[in-house]
């Protein structure tokens, strides 16, 4: 059954601000005006290749299993987003680097045309990003699609979970360039904003950055991290986190613990998926679809 | 006579008053990946410190509902100050990254009415 993403919104109690405001997406047609090209991308987010345990007892094929579905599919998305959480952490950086040589390997099979990849603190933080950039590049970066703007920010790879002054400042220098009616996306790993900071699912300097988002207009965020989906406003702005493919987390203070949520046999794979976030060039509205690890929308 | 004994009364009920002003010292040590104790008690209205050290890496002090947070160094010790006017469980957590198992990194300080 296809549940559509604005509709559920309004059932989380979103509806007015969506519709109010344009959000979560964002109206494209001031910048890019009439005829603008739709286009699509997909986030996957927290894969933590090389974990093991119950959780998970598909660990080793999950990652594999997703790269299938999204090759099978009919319709191609412009690029794919890894939010972060790429592989799962260790002390032994000859392991770790392992790990990521295995992960980047499993998604070289994505038939896409562009693949673009963010730190999660697992990947980054014990070695301040050292092995991360060795595989995959820079920490943070941005990049210009079909008129909308990409900002990857790292929150990760200082250990505390801040994104720091000399990156804030490369972020003005980037959003100095733009109008503050022009389409933006940040993609970060942790929420930039106090989801539930007890179980440390913040960003240490979180409200500098959104006091630096704050005067765009148009500016959506997604994240990884917490391991299923949420969607929250801070203001005018959208911040909506993805599933993992790894396994789900419970919902923010819902239990005493953070602890995975535990492997269902009768359903496999349950509470794990990726998203597509498609942009109307007509309109400019960003639409969320969310899948399971079959390639079946939730 | 009376005038000395005045004087000393003065003396203990300083003394008194500097002892009740003193801060009870809550030991609590951090390692990969927990909190010992990892539940601490405190009744409310009470002034304590926290002394936290860290027997291995540099780990994180975060209780975001009394607005705590701390470092907490390698072979160091940080001290936090705390009096909590309201009874609960407030949850505290490590929040800089230490490793497999850094979320596991966490504990209560219960606030007794």
């Amino acid at each position: 059954m296809r549940i559509d993403r604005r509709e559920l919104m309004k059932l989380l109690g979103l509806g007015g601000v969506v519709l109010g405001s344009g959000l979560p997406g964002f109206s494209l047609a001031a910048s890019k005006g009439k005829g603008a090209e739709d286009f699509f991308f997909l986030q996957l987010s927290d894969t933590h290749w090389g974990f093991s345990g119950p959780p998970n007892p598909e660990a080793d094929r999950t990652l594999k299993q997703v790269v299938q579905v999204v090759n099978a599919s009919k319709a191609k998305p412009d690029f794919v987003v890894f939010t972060g959480d790429l592989t799962h952490t260790t002390d032994d950086d000859a392991l770790r680097r392992k790990r990521m040589t295995e992960f980047k390997t499993i998604v070289s099979e994505l038939r896409v045309p562009k693949t673009y990849f963010l730190p999660g603190e697992h990947d980054a933080s014990l070695d301040k990003g050292q092995a991360y950039q060795e595989h995959f590049g820079v920490l943070h970066q941005s990049f210009q699609h079909k008129g909308v703007h990409f900002i990857a920010l790292d929150n990760v790879s200082d250990p505390s979970g801040a994104v720091g002054d000399t990156q804030i400042d490369w972020l003005k220098s980037e959003l100095a360039k733009l109008d503050k009616d022009a389409p933006i996306v940040v993609l970060t790993h942790r929420p930039l904003f106090d989801l539930y900071p007890q179980w440390d699912w913040a960003t240490a300097d979180g409200s500098k950055v959104i006091s630096v988002l704050e005067p765009y207009r148009h500016l959506t965020v997604f994240y990884g991290h917490i391991h299923q989906e949420n969607h929250r406003m801070t203001g005018h702005i959208a911040h909506h986190s993805a599933k993992s493919l790894m396994f789900p987390l419970p919902a923010p203070g819902s239990v005493p613990k953070r602890v995975a949520v535990p492997w269902d046999a009768e359903h496999p794979g349950r509470g794990l998926g990726y998203r597509e976030v498609e942009v109307a060039g007509k309109d400019g509205a960003v639409t969320l679809e969310e899948y399971d690890v079959h390639g079946a929308r939730v | 006579m009376k005038g000395l004994l005045t004087g000393l009364l003065l003396v203990v009920v300083a003394s008194a008053a500097a002892a009740a002003e003193e801060p009870r010292v809550i030991k609590i040590t951090a390692k990969k990946f927990e909190y010992s104790p990892s539940e601490v008690h405190i009744k409310r209205g009470e002034h304590v410190v926290l002394e936290l050290t860290s027997l291995d890496r540099k780990h994180g002090f975060k209780l975001p509902e009394l607005g705590i947070r701390a470092d907490v160094p390698p072979g160091g010790t940080a001290r936090v100050e705390v009096t909590a006017e309201k009874a609960g469980r407030f949850p505290f957590a490590c929040d800089v990254f230490c490793g497999d198992g850094h979320e596991d990194m966490a504990g209560t300080l219960v606030v007794d009415p």
